[in-house]
Parts: C-alpha cells; sequence; structure tokens
C-alpha cells in the first residue's frame, strides 16, 4: 500500500496498520464483546499476563454510554475508535517506534511540539495500573502512553508497553476538522463518492444515546448483571483438555462491566454504590487472570 | 584535581520530582564520597526532562593508604582463640608481633582507586533512588522513575567502567530529542557535556530553562503590549517539561473573555499548562495565551501556536456550555444531588455535614458580628456548587464558582461573597475572609471539619494528614487573630481538640518568632481565648527581654525551687502571708509590695492590658532579689510565714503566665 500522508479517517487507520505491521506486529481485529476501552480487548488484559512475548495491533470502537450526545457535540461519542498497540516486553526503543508513528500519519516532529507529560494510567475495573504519559501534540492529548505494573491485581514479567490513540480526535486534528461528524471516513475525492464520519454514525449516537439514558430497564439491566456475576466462577470450574475455560469466563466479566456502565448512565447507580460495583468487577476480572496466568506458565 | 561526572539519562521524568531528585543524588553522592573518605571539592546536580547529572570536583584518584592495628589474643591463649584471630585477619602466625603479652597484628590497607568506589556508589544511587513512584520495565528487575537508558560516568576524562542490568556506563550522551542532529555525542567532562548540550538544543540548569522562559514571554508580551501573568507554580512545572523551553504566543476567541477570568485561567493552567496575559497595565486578561514549546520549530510557532489555539477554545466551549447548563439548574437542585455524596463513610453526606455547618455558622454569627439569617442562608449555599457542571470539571474552582453563580441568581452580595470566601485562608499566602457572614460560615465550615474527624478519631499523625485538619486549624487560627475576633474555642471542642489548637498556635508563633515556651507558660493558664493568648504572649516576650523581666524570672525560679524542696517534706502551709514578726526590711519590704501589687494587678489583668499587668509584676523584682537574697526560709518560728510569702509570689506571677515553663 501507499505511504502517503493519510487523507481520511480510514486511510489513517491503515497507515497506523501498515506502520505497526512492518514494526513487526500481528494485526488483529476488533474483539466482539462491548468495551469501554481497547486495553479491555483480551489481546491485552490476557496477553499482558505471563511470561510470553506479545506484540499486537488492532482498532477496538469503545463504548461509553454515558458520554452519548444524541449527535449533538462536536468531539464526544459514546460509540467511539481507540487504536490500541501492545508490546511485550517493551522494546529498548518503544518511543521511538511511537514517534516513528506520528510521522507515519504526517506529523512533522520539528514543527509540531511533542511533550511526554506524566500520567500515571489505572483501570481500577480491572485491576490494572501503569507509569507513563499523555502524549501531547501542540497541546493537545494524542495518545495515553503506559507500561504496565499490573494487570487483574497480579505484577507483570516481562512489563508490556501500551499505546492507545484516540483515533477520532487525531484525524480531527491531523485533517484540520473541528467537528468530528465532518470527518471525511473515506477519501473525499473517492470515485465511488464521499462518505463523512457523520454518514456512518450520526444516527447511531441518536438512538443509542435515547437507548443509553432512557431506554434500558434498568431492573433488566441489573438482573443480567448479577447473572453474568454468578457464571463467571462457574464458567471458570469448568475445564477443556484440562483448561479452566478462562477466555469465555473473561467475556462474561467484559459483558459485565458494560452493564455497570449502561446502569450508571440510566442514573442507577448510587455514588456510595459505584465503587462496590467496581470492586465486584475487578474481583471477576482477578478471577480470569490468576487462571490465565496459571495457564501460561503451565504451557 | 580529578573531576567526576555522571548522567543518568532516561525516558521522560515527571516536572514535578526532578527538582527533589536533584537534591537526592546531592545528599546520596555526599553520603557514599564521604563514607569513602572523600570531600569533592564542589558537588553541583542538575535536573531536567531526561536527565540527572552529578559533577563533582577535586576527588583523588585513589583513596589514601591506611595503616590498621587489630589487637589479638592474649599470649599463651588456647589456641582456638589464636586460629579464630588469624582466619579473621586472613594472616598466619609469623606475621603477628607481641606487645605486652598480646598478639598484635598490622595491616597495611592499600587506598582503593577512586573508579571503583565511583562504580559501587553509582550502582548503590540507581538501586536506592527515593523516587515517589518508580517502575520496572521490559525483563529488569531494575527500578527508575521511567525506563533508564543511558549511564554516562567519566573521572578524571576516563570512563567508569560497570554495568547495571544490562546498561553500560559509557561517555555518550544526547541532547535534544527532535532538534539538531539528534544524535549521540560524546562528553569526558563537564565542559564538553555543557558545551555538547548546548549545541544539541538542551539547557540543562532548571534555573536558565526558567530564565530563558521568563525571558522569552516578556520578549513576546512587549511586542503586543501584554504582560504576563506570572505564576510561579506554573513557571515550576514547565521547566521540567522541556530541555529547550520556548514560549510562543497563542490567540484566544475574545467571545470567552465573558467567561469568569478564574475559569479560563483555570482551564489554561491545569489542562493545558499556558501562562495567562493582559494587556498592559489594565485589569482582566487579554484574548491571547502562552504556550512553553519544547521546540523552536522551523515555522516560527506558527502551527503549534493554531494547534494549542484550537484546544484552548475547545475546552473553553466546555467550559462555556457547562456554564450555561448551571446557571439552568441552580443551587436547589444541586442541594438535593449533595443527599447522595458521601462526604466520610463515618461523618455521613454532604447534605448533613451542610446542615451541621449552618447550625454551627448560625452560633458563630453573633459572635461575630454578622446577620444570623444571612449567615445561616449563606452557610446552606456554601457547598452548593460541588454538584455543578463546571465545578465538577475543575474542583479547584469550588467556592468562586459558587460566587459568581449566586451573583448571577441575584442573590444577596454578603452571601454570594460567603459562598466564595468560606474555603479560605486556603495557604499561608491565602487571605482570611473580612466580612462578617464570610467569617462565620468559614469558621463553621473549618470547625466542623475538625469536630469531625477528631470525634471519629482521624487525627493527623506525623506527617500525614489526609483530611488537611493542620491547614484548617491554622485556617481558624488566622480568621480569628487577623480580624481580632474574641472567641472561646471551648465551645466547639473537646479538650484533644483545643490542645491540636494550640499546637498548631504554637507553630504559628514560632513561625513569627516567638518563643514557643511562653506560648506554653500561657497556655497552662487553661485560656481558650486566641486573640487574649497572644496578647499575652506579645507582652511577655516584651517583659522578660527587659532587665526586671529577667531577674524576676530568675526570682520566680528560686523562689519556686524552695518551694518544690519543702513540699517534698509536708504539705505546704496554706493562707495569705500574716504581717512579718521579724525585723526584716526585706520581709517587709515584699510583703508591703505584695499587698500593693494586689489591686491593680488584677485590674490591668481584667482590662486584658498585659503589658500593665507586666509593669505591676515589675514593681516585685527588687523585693523578691532582696528577700531572697536576705532571708532565710528555715528558721522554725518564720518558717510557714515566708513559705506563705514565696507562694504569694508564685501566685501572683502565675496570674500573667505559668513562669514555671519558660526556658532560662
Amino acid at each position: 500500500m501507499s505511504r502517503e500522508k493519510p487523507k481520511s479517517f480510514q486511510s489513517l487507520i491503515l497507515t497506523l496498520h501498515d506502520y505497526w505491521s512492518r514494526q513487526g506486529c500481528i494485526i488483529l481485529q476488533p474483539h466482539d464483546v462491548e468495551v469501554g476501552a481497547g486495553t479491555l480487548h483480551p489481546a491485552t488484559v490476557l496477553r499482558a499476563l505471563g511470561p510470553k512475548p506479545w506484540n499486537a495491533a488492532y482498532v477496538q470502537p469503545s463504548r461509553r454510554p454515558g458520554d452519548g450526545r444524541y449527535g449533538e457535540n462536536p468531539n464526544r461519542l459514546q460509540h467511539y475508535y481507540q487504536y490500541q498497540v501492545i508490546l511485550k516486553p517493551n522494546p529498548e526503543n518503544m518511543q521511538d517506534l511511537y514517534l516513528g508513528s506520528l510521522e507515519a500519519i504526517g506529523l512533522d516532529l520539528r514543527t509540531h511540539d511533542i511533550r511526554f507529560v506524566e500520567d500515571d494510567w489505572e483501570n481500577p475495573t480491572v485491576g490494572a495500573w501503569g507509569l507513563g504519559w499523555e502524549v501531547w501534540c501542540d497541546g493537545m492529548e494524542v495518545s495515553q502512553y503506559t507500561y504496565f505494573q499490573q494487570v487483574g491485581g497480579l505484577d507483570v514479567s516481562p512489563v508490556a508497553g501500551e499505546l492507545t490513540y484516540g483515533l477520532e480526535r487525531l484525524a480531527m486534528y491531523v485533517f484540520g476538522v473541528d467537528n468530528v461528524y465532518d470527518l471525511p471516513f473515506n477519501d473525499p475525492d473517492s470515485a465511488l463518492g464521499a462518505t463523512t464520519y457523520g454518514d456512518v454514525f450520526l444516527e447511531n449516537e441518536r438512538q443509542q444515546s435515547e437507548a443509553n439514558f432512557h431506554g434500558y430497564d434498568v431492573a433488566v439491566l441489573k438482573q443480567q448483571f448479577e447473572q453474568m456475576e454468578e457464571q463467571v466462577p462457574l464458567m471458570l470450574a469448568r475445564s477443556y483438555q484440562g483448561k479452566s475455560l478462562v477466555l469465555p469466563a473473561y467475556d462474561m466479566v467484559l459483558k459485565a462491566s458494560h452493564l455497570f456502565n449502561l446502569m450508571n448512565a440510566r442514573g442507577a447507580i448510587a455514588v456510595a454504590e459505584r465503587a462496590s460495583y467496581i470492586g465486584r468487577i475487578r474481583d471477576l476480572c482477578k478471577l480470569c487472570a490468576s487462571a490465565w496466568v496459571e495457564q501460561q506458565e503451565a504451557a | 584535581m580529578p573531576q567526576l561526572l555522571l548522567e543518568l539519562f532516561s525516558e521522560e521524568i515527571p516536572a514535578r520530582m526532578q527538582a527533589q531528585a536533584a537534591k537526592d543524588l546531592e545528599r546520596m553522592a555526599r553520603e557514599h564520597l564521604a563514607a569513602a573518605g572523600f570531600l569533592p571539592e564542589a558537588l553541583t546536580t542538575f535536573a531536567g526532562p531526561r536527565r540527572l547529572t552529578l559533577v563533582a570536583e577535586g576527588l583523588p584518584l585513589a583513596q589514601a593508604d591506611r595503616k590498621e592495628e587489630l589487637k589479638g589474643p592474649r599470649v599463651g591463649a588456647p589456641p582456638q582463640a589464636m586460629e579464630g584471630f588469624l582466619r579473621k585477619a586472613g594472616l598466619t602466625q609469623d606475621q603477628l608481633v607481641e606487645r605486652d603479652g598480646v598478639y598484635m597484628a598490622f595491616i597495611e590497607k592499600k587506598g582503593r582507586p577512586t573508579a571503583e568506589i565511583i562504580a559501587e556508589m553509582v550502582e548503590a544511587i540507581v538501586r536506592g533512588f527515593p523516587w515517589p513512584k518508580s517502575m520496572i520495565w521490559g525483563y529488569k528487575k531494575l527500578r527508575w522513575v521511567r525506563p533508564l537508558k543511558r549511564i554516562l560516568c567519566v573521572l578524571d576524562r576516563e570512563v567508569v567502567p560497570f554495568s547495571i542490568e544490562g546498561i553500560e556506563s559509557g561517555d555518550v550522551t544526547e541532547g535534544h530529542r527532535f532538534m539538531g542532529e539528534a544524535k549521540p555525542f560524546v562528553a569526558k567532562d563537564f565542559d564538553e557535556y555543557a558545551a555538547g548540550l548546548e549545541k544539541h538544543f538542551v539547557v540543562l540548569d532548571v534555573e536558565e530553562r526558567k530564565q530563558r522562559i521568563l525571558e522569552g514571554c516578556k520578549t513576546l508580551c512587549f511586542a503586543r503590549h501584554l504582560e504576563l501573568v506570572e505564576d510561579q507554580g506554573l513557571l515550576d512545572e514547565v521547566a521540567g517539561l522541556a530541555e529547550w523551553p520556548t514560549p510562543v504566543l497563542g490567540d484566544m476567541d475574545p467571545v470567552f473573555l465573558s467567561l469568569p477570568p478564574e475559569v479560563i485561567r483555570t482551564s489554561m493552567r491545569t489542562h493545558q499548562k499556558y501562562f495567562a496575559v493582559r494587556k498592559a497595565g489594565e485589569e482582566g486578561l487579554a484574548p491571547h495565551f502562552i504556550t512553553i514549546a519544547n521546540i523552536q520549530a522551523a515555522d516560527g510557532g506558527a502551527v503549534i501556536a493554531a494547534g494549542n489555539a484550537k484546544v484552548l477554545s475547545s475546552r473553553l466551549s466546555d467550559a462555556r456550555f457547562f456554564w450555561d447548563e448551571d446557571v439552568k439548574v441552580g443551587f436547589e437542585p444541586w442541594l438535593k444531588k449533595l443527599d447522595g455524596v458521601t462526604f466520610h463513610a463515618k461523618l455521613g453526606t454532604m447534605a448533613q455535614r451542610v446542615e451541621r455547618i449552618v447550625a454551627l455558622a448560625a452560633e458563630i454569627a453573633p459572635l461575630v458580628g454578622a446577620d444570623v439569617q444571612k449567615t445561616k442562608e449563606a452557610a446552606r449555599l456554601a457547598k452548593a456548587d460541588l454538584a455543578s457542571q463546571m465545578v465538577g470539571e475543575f474542583p479547584e474552582l469550588q467556592g468562586i464558582m459558587g460566587g459568581y453563580y449566586a451573583r448571577t441568581f441575584g442573590l444577596d452580595g454578603e452571601i454570594a461573597d460567603a459562598v466564595r470566601d468560606h474555603y479560605k485562608p486556603q495557604g499561608p499566602s491565602d487571605a482570611v475572609p473580612p466580612a462578617p457572614v464570610s467569617i462565620a460560615v468559614a469558621l463553621a465550615d473549618k470547625l466542623d471539619t475538625l469536630v469531625g474527624f477528631f470525634a471519629i478519631d482521624e487525627k493527623p499523625t506525623g506527617s500525614k494528614d489526609p483530611y488537611a485538619l493542620r491547614r484548617a486549624a491554622l485556617g481558624v487560627i488566622r480568621i480569628i487573630l487577623e480580624n481580632g475576633l474574641r472567641v472561646s474555642l471551648a465551645k466547639f471542642g473537646k479538650e484533644d481538640l483545643i490542645a491540636f489548637f494550640a499546637d498548631r498556635l504554637k507553630v504559628t508563633l514560632r513561625d513569627q518568632g516567638k518563643r514557643h515556651d511562653l506560648v506554653d507558660a500561657v497556655f497552662a493558664l487553661g485560656d481558650d481565648d486566641l486573640a487574649r493568648i497572644v496578647a499575652r504572649v506579645e507582652a511577655l516576650d516584651g517583659f522578660l527581654k527587659t532587665d526586671d523581666g529577667k531577674n524576676l524570672l530568675a526570682g520566680y525560679k528560686r523562689a519556686s525551687n524552695i518551694l518544690k524542696a519543702e513540699e517534698k517534706k509536708g504539705p505546704l502551709p496554706t493562707g495569705a502571708p500574716a504581717e512579718p514578726t521579724a525585723d526584716s526590711a526585706a520581709e517587709v519590704g515584699l510583703y508591703n509590695a505584695l499587698r500593693m501589687l494586689d489591686k491593680p494587678l488584677k485590674e490591668a489583668l481584667a482590662k486584658e492590658d498585659f503589658t500593665g499587668a507586666m509593669t505591676q509584676l515589675a514593681e516585685l523584682r527588687g523585693p523578691v532579689d532582696a528577700y531572697l537574697d536576705g532571708v532565710f526560709v528555715n528558721e522554725p518560728e518564720h518558717r510557714d510565714n515566708r513559705l506563705r510569702t514565696l507562694a504569694a509570689v508564685r501566685d501572683a506571677m502565675g496570674q500573667v503566665a505559668d513562669f514555671g515553663l519558660i526556658a532560662g
């Protein structure tokens, strides 16, 4: 494929795929369960654990039900894309590789101001944290850069480096677009006609926002959450060829986490309950993480 | 004399940790060098975004040789003792010398090469560095603040060879990440290092980086008739974020100037780390900002300015949105929301806290001359903005936003000011609220915090003060003293809290140069009126600087020592002294002085004229001195009356302070 400066949302993604593929990463596809962030893909949360090297890049649709704005806010979405790179162990030149990816998408590092600003990432629902930075380009956060230290409450070894690019925001900056819905999705000069981000997603934002804030039945969500919570240990107790069913169990944790996010958007979680819900999801995630590490170390 | 240059080169070090890291590096190096017997002529450290650097001048290339004497077993001691000694000393028996019936070993220790000691020192520093937060990376077990990439270590232009978990020492470092050649270069001493960094666009010294930022900002401002809104904390931070700090001026859409200036500044400062500017000689903000870039861009910073302007504009659009949404909602719905917000698991919800503050503020209002109704209303509304969107986004604007919203909703000015000012003072440089309603609510806010956390036994211990109770107590003290308020603290807290106030007051007075023993001496009277305590301490301080004061204190100590010694023999006689029967001028003199003192002293104290009270006490000096020098207390027929006289001296002085607690 060509290495020209990308002109559209999709060519930005293809450029990043091309770049990280050339660095030796496997290019994965999104996980097919709703998640709140690219980190939650098992290709990051689970693969960051255990002794085996792992290098992957993928796009992950991310859902944050509470961030829905009915398509009326120029940069807030309840469904958006994260580009995720996980490098385990983190290579010595990971910062240089990262900066190379910015150049690949057309940012001249001698014209733009790139800064690494302290930001220690954590995700309490999966018991994960790490040290790193927000990466700023001309004052805008374009990526989160983290060296994982713990995932699922377990110390990692070796350490995985994680890069997360907020794709819409990055694209808006690179293409000089002020409203996310105006982003060119494909090549604006395409023979088959130009399509914008809004053409693809505006209606989705409207309907999903209404569902997130008013549509879902709280009692049903709560019941489903509790069912998932019950099922995780049962799934982990089952095994196939001597291995406990940690991968399907982890999917259930993700579902519980998404159900929690929906309840939260519906305003059904009192402030005092929040911490306890997050703790319940984290406990489930820890069970999966421990089972996964056992399997990795045994193999 | 040889020079040591050490550089620990890593990925970006958090700005807030750099200054302390430079101090820690210096301290650790000094300690290690001193332990090896080295005293460098000069030792300097630097910290920046990607490097910690140390340069030590005047080290020898080796330690001095040393002779050690070891005392061995006595002649004729059992053979096991001799064997043990020889093993320990690493010698054979023919190498020992007999002296006074004891075997002695004389060992010559060659001084070790300095390079060896430096190698060990660097490893110890790297492995033991006290970063507030550190991490592992790759397969390494080593911890550092972010991945450590290179170690440059040269002594007298030679590489000190060592390796720490695969990181080899060398004489190579790197310059700026993006500017110049962006290639590693060799530095064999500090001059080469400093010159190389300059050539490669790195300002090593943080003070120079700050200077460069300030000068750059001022140049930009001057050209546009603007003035920099100086901000030391921000300057410290941005000086740790760029190796080649380069101010760039950007434009802000003037439409945002209708937002409160605090909102604009907070958005600029906390989110974007921008400096604000104002028109030269004018109040308020100008529609521009200055960002500190890490590069001197080829296009003069036009792209950087435009990009940052866009980011700021979107931040301020958010702020504008929060403002518009907030003014649609208002205080009453926010107050309802506080019902669902836990203040502390053991202290209930924010709504309950508000109720307590209202009650307390109503009680305080008459004491500070505030209108009770207005005070209650201000206290009720004070915390409401915590539920607003703006404060959700900018927690540091709590109170300030409440004040703006109160005015926007047309509330009484005194109430709006009290809502705005009730968190004051937030630090030693912050002013105390001056208006009565504000004072009442500010005091109630802090007292509720203090009383609550003391009641659930969450008092500060050592360096831990998670609820900032020391700051709250200091706030109460400052509000009371600086407004000249007369309040009895015992009304609001139990003994432990009063003692805590006493402690904080001591710190305050000590910071003002007052002796803490004087504070103790006054506190011992059991008074809990801060203004009166301070007045007493000040009068006492003045008195003890006079000759009369010093001598009277000495007399007091002698008298009270006598009383203590006599008390050990049995209970002291009680009651007032009778007129002396012995023919002694000294006795009569003191007796009369005490009688004459009584009334004016009580009057001065009643008027709280402590300087006057001290002047009265000064009258005792001569008679007390004469008495102690000329009267023998333990004459059997006079003993009781003389002890009563001394006790009367002690009691009279005790009305002013417990002189027994004063040092000297």
